[in-house]
């Protein structure tokens, strides 16, 4: 189960925060902080999966951008590295051509797209398409 | 209205935060928002309330508090239009989580949004259950998503089997209802569906075993089939990730399918085909591909034994561990862990790649690696890769060398063949990492060395070696220093050669050089200097013609800042310097520290093992020091706090003997040191001015005075270790006194002011011979200070010469004595002897009183010598 995603820039700046566990406000920031300073200064040769408290963290660089999954420390780390991939793919097909800037200023849609993708810390749709179609019927309602 | 759709002001808002050069400013641009957003809140403003919660939003993944926008939450989603709506709900979960209160008022809105008509809506509302769902929640809209699992929508469908999935998380009891449902989604053809009802099957099949049992039965069969359609399948764009279909729906397949085939012989042998084909047929040069076998090597490591299979998933594992890609690697070795319970040989066969992803310059490869090879080394292999891990340690990261080190430690505790391999390891890893080495490991290292007595004089030398190298490794140096303490001697003699050593040249002052360099080296912390003291100490016995020079040593650290460095120096010089004649008893070897205690100690059985005067205890050669110290040590150590229990009792006996405890009382280190020698030394070190005579009264004599300390007069006996010492060391002692350890402790106060007592008097001792009766008095203003006047009586018909009353107090406590006013106590009823005492009590109202004493006196030359506690004082002073 994914226990929360971060999207972070490389100055640590948040871009997206997503928790499927409660935590404190306070206690969030620190495992923002952790996380940034845990996965900033990795060689890119290095593995992208390093250990975080009682779990693991999964996360894949793209451009600036660090993409983190928090996950059971007995999940599949291959698989979760393929979903941040799905994850930016479907992000790019969606803003053609995506960079941090989008996902400031649509920081909301950036939420709605991943609720599409993965709610309760699970998969919910793995084909690009489908959550791109989604996503522009509930454009149209807006 | 939509917020988003043109120049509104949340766009605005974010490019001035953009703009923001400092930190301050952007605090006040988002101070200035705030207010604006808080006063619209106020004004309960319904047109600007969802560009306001956006903005909210926006400011709280800032880092800043937000949480006065919770309310807003609610009245979006209570509204009846979707974008007000939507934004409502995604400030829902992003502002508020399952343990606010608040979170009560929406269930309501929940449960009306998920009978909604509009099916958007309703994915709106199972978006917020499945993710901030709490249990009670949970059990209040369980039947909607029951319901829901059956939609026709399969956006909806697959949306209720995750938010099911969080319910059945929060409240496991709710899994029956789930069970039927969940079977139906097996059958989707839809990947959306098909994946999260997958989902739900397993976490359903781990909340009940109802459900699992049903599944292994009703679904097994249909989800191999499932997985061999998805396997089997044409290119199909749409879930296209390099050349493989829907590579995430093969692992939850392959996951479920592990789940049921788990402890399950039938139920595994239908999926052992499908397994064997998805191992053999997956491509393996992309993540995806790897990403299934990893997960299908998990499946097979798991199911029922099938040797083929097994054989299959392990080669695999053998590849992964050679590929390129660090994540493969990580990966396999993680697996290994799992193999290595199922087939450790074919785990072995792989120790030397593991090996070198020990060396990995990745510190989460280095990790599992490291995992993994303690879990393969044994008796037969743990040399060749001992050494192999020590090796690296030369060369390896400062941060990964705590790991290292401790894991290399347990090994060769572990599992070393010969004591001597055991000594050469630790003294590598010692030399190699020795600031990286938990305490209890080189405690242990000195007990193994004390019992290897074939290798004391090789240790010593060995260490003495590896010290001209590594003199920076603070725990090689304390082990150093403490051996060459003990066994300086075989040191310079080369004692107890072995045929692999070369001979070295040491001399006398080559060791106290060594010493003298850890002892003044600015690094050294307050052990290893405490340490190199006793070990300064014994040398001056072990080598006379240094003796002067580490007589100057010594009294180098008579001013030291740390008080129990300079307790010690004092203490030690004046050993040196007054008591030439009990040095070398003082001093003597260490007896052979008791391997069975200290494991059993570390293990935790230590408060049994040390329990201090118990008999059984004393009879454990370790526990030597300790408990017969203690009765005598607390008559005199001021610093302990209530005469009877020795505060240190349940303390680390090992430290204690290696004379670095150095927490409670500082007053113990050099006492313990003298302990070991014997009791009866013991018993002299710590007598205030033993009146000389006393080296003629008979043992017996002696101890029997101990019984009033409540120490068995038997095991005393038993902890007179040296027998002959008693009489030897006893006669020098009394005529030596030992005033001067206590400098300082005992003065001549003026004339104590006598008030007449306003407490009663007591009689505070009496024997067969002689009673002592305390009559008190308080110096007005001053609560805490107590007047005494001990007057003696002698009962006997003989006359008392030479009478000397001692006493001393815990350390809340302040003593002064005055003179007697005689030393000669008339035979019975002539007269009696007056002594003033003052005891000032420094946690007067909260303690009382409490004292020991001793008296000495000759009848007709022969000596007397009479002990007591004395804790009947009034209450109050």
């Amino acid at each position: 189960m994914i226990r929360f995603i971060l999207l972070q820039n490389r100055q640590g700046k948040t871009r997206l925060a997503k928790y499927y566990v409660p935590l404190e406000d306070s206690e969030k920031h620190k495992v923002e902080y952790e996380v940034h300073r845990l996965v900033v200064n990795r060689d890119p040769k290095f593995t992208n999966f390093v250990e975080f408290r009682t779990h693991k963290v999964i996360y894949r660089r793209y451009a600036g951008l660090f993409f983190s999954l928090c996950v059971d420390i007995t999940d599949n780390e291959l698989a979760y590295l393929e979903c941040i991939h799905l994850f930016v793919e479907i992000l790019d097909h969606f803003f053609s051509n995506v960079c941090e800037l989008d996902l400031v200023f649509n920081f909301h849609k950036v939420y709605l797209i991943l609720d599409e993708f993965i709610l309760a810390g699970e998969l919910q749709e793995t084909s690009k398409k489908a959550i791109i179609e989604r996503m522009g019927e509930l454009e149209k309602l807006e | 209205m939509n917020p988003f759709s043109s120049g509104t002001r949340l766009r605005d808002m974010i490019r001035a935060i953009r703009a923001c050069k400092t930190a301050a400013e952007e605090r006040g641009v988002v101070r200035k928002e705030c207010a604006a957003i808080r006063a619209a809140i106020n004004e309960n403003d319904n047109d600007y309330r969802h560009r306001n919660l956006a903005k909210l939003m926006f400011i709280h993944m800032l880092g800043y508090p937000t949480h006065f926008g919770q309310m807003e939450c609610l009245k979006l989603i209570a509204s009846s239009e979707f974008p007000e709506k939507r934004i409502g709900y995604l400030g829902l979960m992003l502002l508020l989580d399952e343990r606010q209160e608040v979170l009560m008022l929406v269930t309501n809105s929940l449960k009306q949004d998920l009978n909604h008509s509009n099916q958007y809506i309703v994915g709106l509302a199972l978006c917020a259950l499945g993710n901030i769902c709490s249990a009670e929640m949970a059990r209040d809209l369980a039947p909607e998503v029951e319901r829901l699992l059956q939609f026709r929508d399969p956006n909806t469908r697959k949306k209720a089997a995750l938010c099911a999935i969080r319910i059945i998380r929060k409240v496991p009891d709710l899994a029956e209802n789930f069970i039927n449902p969940a079977a139906a989604l097996l059958k989707e053809k839809h990947h959306g569906v098909l994946i999260t009802g997958v989902q739900l099957c397993t976490d359903l099949c781990k909340a009940s075993a109802d459900a699992l049992e049903y599944f292994r039965e009703k679904c097994t069969e249909g989800l191999v089939k499932t997985l061999k359609d998805v396997a089997n399948s044409p290119y199909a764009p749409e879930y296209d990730i390099a050349g493989i279909t829907d590579p995430f729906l093969h692992i939850r397949l392959l996951k479920l399918l592990r789940v049921l085939g788990q402890g399950d012989a039938d139920a595994s042998d239908l999926m052992n085909d499908i397994l064997a084909q998805v191992a053999t047929k997956t491509e393996s040069n992309k993540n995806a591909g790897n990403a299934i076998l990893y997960e299908c090597v998990e499946t097979i490591m798991s199911i029922e034994d099938n040797g083929g299979l097994r054989v299959l998933a392990i080669n695999i594992l053998g590849r992964f561990l050679s590929n390129r890609d660090n994540n493969i690697r990580y990966v396999a070795l993680n697996m290994l862990m799992k193999a290595i319970t199922v087939d450790a040989q074919a785990v072995q066969r792989h120790r030397a790649t593991i090996l070198e992803c020990v060396k990995d310059s990745d510190a989460s490869i280095r990790k599992r690696a490291l995992e993994l090879v303690y879990l393969l080394i044994n008796e037969s292999n743990v040399k060749p890769l001992t050494k192999e891990l020590i090796d690296y340690l030369e060369v390896s990261d400062q941060e990964f060398k705590g790991d290292l080190t401790a894991k290399i430690c347990s090994l060769i505790a572990k599992f070393s063949p010969e004591k001597i391999w055991y000594i050469d390891q630790m003294l590598k890893v010692l030399s190699e990492a020795g600031n990286f080495v938990k305490d209890e490991v080189w405690h242990a290292l000195i007990v193994v060395i004390s019992n290897a007595s074939d290798l004391h004089g090789y240790t010593v030398r060995a260490l003495y070696r590896a010290l001209q190298t590594s003199v920076e490794q603070e725990s090689l140096v304390r082990v150093a220093v403490w051996c060459i303490g003990e066994y300086g001697d075989m040191l310079i003699k080369n004692v107890g050669m072995l045929d692999i050593e070369d001979p070295i040249t040491v001399t006398e002052s080559d060791a106290v050089d060594i010493i003298e360099l850890a002892i003044k080296r600015h690094t050294s912390d307050l052990t290893t200097k405490a340490m190199s003291l006793i070990a300064l100490l014994k040398l001056s016995s072990r080598f006379p013609s240094c003796s002067e020079r580490i007589q100057d040593i010594i009294v180098q650290n008579r001013g030291n800042l740390v008080l129990e460095l300079q307790q010690r120096s004092i203490e030690f010089n004046s050993i040196i310097q007054k008591h030439q004649n009990i040095r070398s008893a003082l001093v003597e070897r260490m007896p052979v520290l008791d391997e069975a205690t200290f494991i059993g100690r570390r293990a935790g059985s230590m408060p049994a093992t040390v329990s201090t005067s118990s008999g059984a205890s004393l009879n454990l050669p370790n526990g030597v020091a300790k408990p017969s110290a203690a009765p005598l040590v607390d008559l005199l150590d001021l610093s302990l706090d209530d005469a009877p229990a020795p505060s240190s009792s349940g303390g680390d006996f090992l430290q204690d003997l290696l004379g670095v405890d150095l927490s409670p009382a500082s007053n113990q280190s050099g006492t313990n040191q003298a302990s070991k020698t014997g009791t009866d030394v013991l018993l002299d070190l710590l007598s205030i001015e033993t009146p000389p005579v006393q080296s003629s009264s008979s043992p017996p004599d002696v101890l029997s005075s101990i019984q009033d300390n409540k120490s068995p007069v038997a095991s005393l006996e038993e902890l007179a270790l040296p027998s002959s010492l008693s009489g030897q060391a006893t006669t020098p002692v009394g005529a030596a006194p030992m005033m001067d350890l206590l400098d300082g402790f005992v003065s001549n106060p003026p004339k104590p002011e006598n008030n007449g007592s306003v407490y009663p008097s007591v009689v505070a001792f009496e024997s067969a011979a002689l009673r002592i009766t305390f009559d008190f008095s308080k110096p007005p203003g001053n609560p805490q200070t107590t007047s005494i006047q001990a007057t003696f009586t002698n009962l006997s018909p003989n006359v008392y010469t030479d009478f000397i009353f001692q006493a001393a107090v815990p350390k809340f406590l302040q003593l002064h004595l005055d003179p007697a006013s005689s030393n000669t106590l008339p035979a019975i009823g002539n007269g009696s002897i007056t002594q003033n005492l003052r005891v000032t009590n420094s946690q007067h109202g909260k303690k009382s009183l409490v004292m020991r004493i001793r008296i000495a006196y000759k009848i007709n030359d022969k000596d007397v010598l009479e002990e007591g506690q004395i804790s009947n004082f009034p209450r109050g002073l």
